[in-house]
């Protein structure tokens, strides 16, 4: 759709949609919260909240989605939607019907969505940071605002995992704590940056989706691998090219020449002694203290794991690239006449194989993801019979999405969840002042296993109900989340 | 491109949305179904040209109302000067603090002059204009932060409260606050009067000493901003019990002071999850949210 051009002032654009004619700066929105100018563009934004909560206690079903945009186009799945939660609205504490009881036809089955937001005071986040960067002792609280709001958990693969909020932070531990976990799990859930500090370690900026930043600095890549199994991976890259290799990592960190990769290929053993603990051959645990430095330890200057080079093995001009997990870190040097390494510059041969570590690590992220639990009343929304929800769910005959997007139902008891939050449309988490979350959930299945699971089939509603007059915000599939309707059409990476 | 205003019936048939720019108006009314209906077409045809009439007396709004501030000509415009007339020997204000509640008080207007009506409303971004006949009432639900709704207190509004006029100010709406409230609710004889005072109060909710409090010039961020180059609050840190209370004291005294004027009638002041409320008519849901029944998803 071609437009005229707006008039602009500098980096500013004179918004032209009414009389009002706003000047709107980069990133800022007009009078009317409609237009914003989006790094030059003016765009139309579609509003996400729902203002209007003038709720009419007398009506069973609670109509809380007025705020309707136009949406160019309708790039939902042609003839098929699928009312999400988000904005439904929840009727806590009154056992009513969940807000939304749709049905609608699919593969010439009848499937009811049930779409109701719930009220979480049992839900957190985990968040893993790819970094191997030391973020702090584990079980270290994690702050948010000088607020406990939960700590480093146990780590994982080339990164470090917290697991923040939960119902004791929440609720276990004064109004103020119970605020600031709230505020901060509801800002990662809707993908807004929140700054952590770990006791006795890092700062941390973490946003779902995004590199993290660690002490002020972008965490860009994650390493390819621990020390020892980079030395495995490019073994046959280095033979030859350069007598000595050492992998610089907080956890393994590798040498070449006593690596069992090196011994393999033959190559000669270099007389290079190592500060740390031997685990294997050419395996070294703890070669410095955790830090932000190469590797995820202290270390700024390389040499200083090194001891000295054994006189009657080492010689004169032997060479040697060290180079932390991720490629970032890297130095080339020349033992000289005695025996004490020299920086030089690094070979062109030698580049490539630096390159090609960089190249293997992929983009480090945060990744955030919102785990509940849905008890009692939020399923008495969806049956008289709450318990075989929960059993119906275990069955696989009810297929539970948040915000339309696929979730991970925890075995064992109750229907506990998790969902990757960048995988739900953006801003769906909202808040209640206990403090708890309010999270989208839509349960849906065949309508005669609803019916038997005891369902409220008078407050059905048919889809074609629900979309006419636009009664709700249409937002496209996003990309990758199966159908809710038909999930196994989809190729599922979760639940 | 000029935008013509929207205007349509909701899904549920009662409620009509009319958007033009920055109005966004959702409206309801109750009588015969002959009525309702040209309620709803009166609704609609005062809002054709009304933001249009607005912007043309638009740069006489955006200024401050003083002894020698020119008077606008419009009916909107000049029920937006009357509204604030009474604080500009006060402080600083400008038409623009009582335009959302002028704009619903036009349209509700236009909606009771065209038809016999049990109850109306109409609702422009949280500053809501009423209509009651005699006998009638109204519920309405309070929140403290439209970007995270959630439902803090009701006000019930009764024919015979004289009561015509609800309006809800604070640093998270659509416009900016000099001070730090979260939401300051008011209830007034009109929308308009509401809306100047949900400005005045929200603004007196303040620490003007305490330095984690982040202010910006509000022309920095909305360049023809009315409030010029004064310093409107971005961010506000958690507060001790101690400041937070002392901000809130200064609204309530503000609010007080407004009360015995015979200004407004009731105020709900928020911040930081504490609600405050003064007058009659105005119910806060903090105590109805006992700790045993939160253990519910």
């Amino acid at each position: 759709m071609s437009k005229p051009l707006p008039i602009r002032d500098g980096d500013k654009i004179r918004c032209d949609a009414c009389p009002v004619m706003c000047f709107i700066k980069p990133g800022a929105t007009g009078a009317c919260d409609r237009y914003m100018n989006d790094a030059g563009d003016l765009v139309r934004i579609d509003p996400h909240v729902i203002l209007d909560r003038a709720v009419d206690r007398g009506e069973p079903l609670v109509h809380f989605l007025d705020r309707v945009e136009d949406w160019d186009g309708d790039p939902v799945k042609a003839g098929s939607r699928f009312v999400t939660a988000i904005g439904a609205g929840t009727t806590y504490p009154d056992y009513k019907p969940a807000p939304f009881i749709v049905s609608s036809q699919i593969d010439g089955v009848d499937m009811v969505t049930v779409v109701t937001e719930g009220i979480f005071s049992y839900c957190g986040v985990k968040v893993k940071i790819d970094t191997d960067r030391h973020l702090g002792p584990e079980r270290s609280p994690v702050r948010a605002k000088g607020e406990m709001i939960g700590h480093v958990t146990t780590g994982e693969y080339g990164s470090q995992m917290l697991s923040l909020g939960g119902v004791n932070h929440l609720t276990g531990h004064g109004k103020k704590q119970g605020k600031v976990t709230c505020d901060a799990i509801l800002d990662l859930c809707n993908g807004k940056p929140v700054e952590l500090t770990v006791d006795d370690g890092a700062t941390v900026l973490v946003q779902a989706g995004k590199p993290p930043v660690v002490n002020g600095v972008l965490e860009e890549r994650m390493r390819v691998g621990c020390g020892s199994a980079t030395i495995g991976m490019f073994a046959q890259q280095w033979f030859g090219k350069v007598d000595e290799v050492v992998v610089i990592d907080d956890h393994i960190t590798g040498v070449l020449s006593e690596h069992q990769a090196g011994k393999v290929l033959g190559v000669k053993e270099t007389g290079l002694s190592m500060t740390g603990r031997r685990s294997t051959p050419g395996r070294y645990f703890e070669v410095a203290e955790p830090g932000t430095g190469w590797g995820g330890t202290a270390i700024e200057d390389p040499l200083s794991i090194l001891g000295l080079f054994d006189p009657k093995v080492a010689w004169p001009g032997l060479s040697m690239l060290m180079i932390s997990t991720t490629g970032e870190q890297h130095g080339y040097y020349e033992l000289d006449a005695d025996l004490k390494p020299v920086a030089r510059d690094l070979p062109a041969a030698l580049a490539e194989s630096v390159e090609r570590v960089k190249e293997n690590c992929e983009p480090a992220l945060s990744t955030v993801l919102f785990m509940g639990g849905a008890g009692g009343s939020l399923r008495a929304g969806v049956t008289e019979n709450p318990v075989r929800l929960t059993r119906s769910v275990k069955d696989a005959l009810t297929y539970v999405t948040c915000g339309g997007a696929p979730v991970y139902v925890w075995p064992g008891g109750g229907i506990t969840f998790m969902v990757d939050v960048t995988r739900v449309p953006s801003n769906a988490f909202g808040y209640v002042p206990t403090p708890a979350l309010v999270a989208p959930i839509e349960f849906t299945m065949r309508l005669e296993d609803y019916a038997a699971l005891g369902g409220h089939l008078s407050y059905l509603r048919s889809l074609d109900q629900v979309l006419a007059g636009e009664g709700g915000r249409k937002l496209p599939q996003l990309d990758g989340n199966p159908w809710p309707l038909s999930p196994s059409d989809s190729k599922r990476s979760h639940g | 491109m000029r935008e013509p205003p929207h205007i349509r019936l909701l899904a549920c048939g009662r409620r009509v949305h009319l958007q033009d720019g920055p109005i966004d108006l959702i409206l309801e009314a109750w009588g015969s179904p002959a009525a309702v209906r040209a309620a709803h077409r009166a609704a609609a045809s005062r809002m054709n040209g009304l933001l249009d009439e607005l912007c043309e007396e638009l740069a006489i709004l955006r200024a401050p109302v003083g002894a020698l501030s020119p008077v606008p000509q419009g009916t909107v415009a000049r029920r937006m000067w009357d509204a604030v007339r009474p604080y500009a020997d006060e402080c600083f204000i400008t038409p623009m603090a009582a335009v959302a509640g002028a704009v619903a008080e036009a349209v509700l207007a236009a909606m009771v002059a065209a038809a016999p009506l049990d109850r109306a409303y109409v609702n422009n971004g949280g500053d809501i204009a009423l209509h009651l006949a005699r006998g009638e009432r109204f519920t309405t639900g309070l929140i403290d932060r439209p970007d995270q709704p959630s439902m803090i207190g009701t006000a019930i509004v009764e024919a015979g409260d004289r009561v015509r006029g609800i309006a809800t100010s604070g640093r998270h709406g659509r416009s900016f606050s000099l001070g730090i409230a979260d939401a300051v609710t008011i209830l007034a004889g009109g929308a308009a009067d509401a809306d100047a005072a949900a400005t005045i109060v929200a603004n007196a909710i303040d620490l003007p000493r305490h330095p984690g409090i982040v202010r910006v010039p509000a022309d920095s961020l909305a360049p023809d901003s009315d409030l010029g180059s004064r310093l409107v609050t971005r961010d506000v840190p958690p507060l001790s019990d101690g400041d937070r209370d002392q901000a809130l004291r200064a609204g309530l005294d503000r609010a007080a002071g407004l009360i015995a004027a015979g200004r407004i009638a009731a105020a709900s002041l928020h911040l930081q999850g504490v609600t405050r409320t003064i007058g009659a008519l105005v119910q806060t849901h903090q105590e109805t949210q006992p700790v045993r029944r939160m253990h519910h998803a």
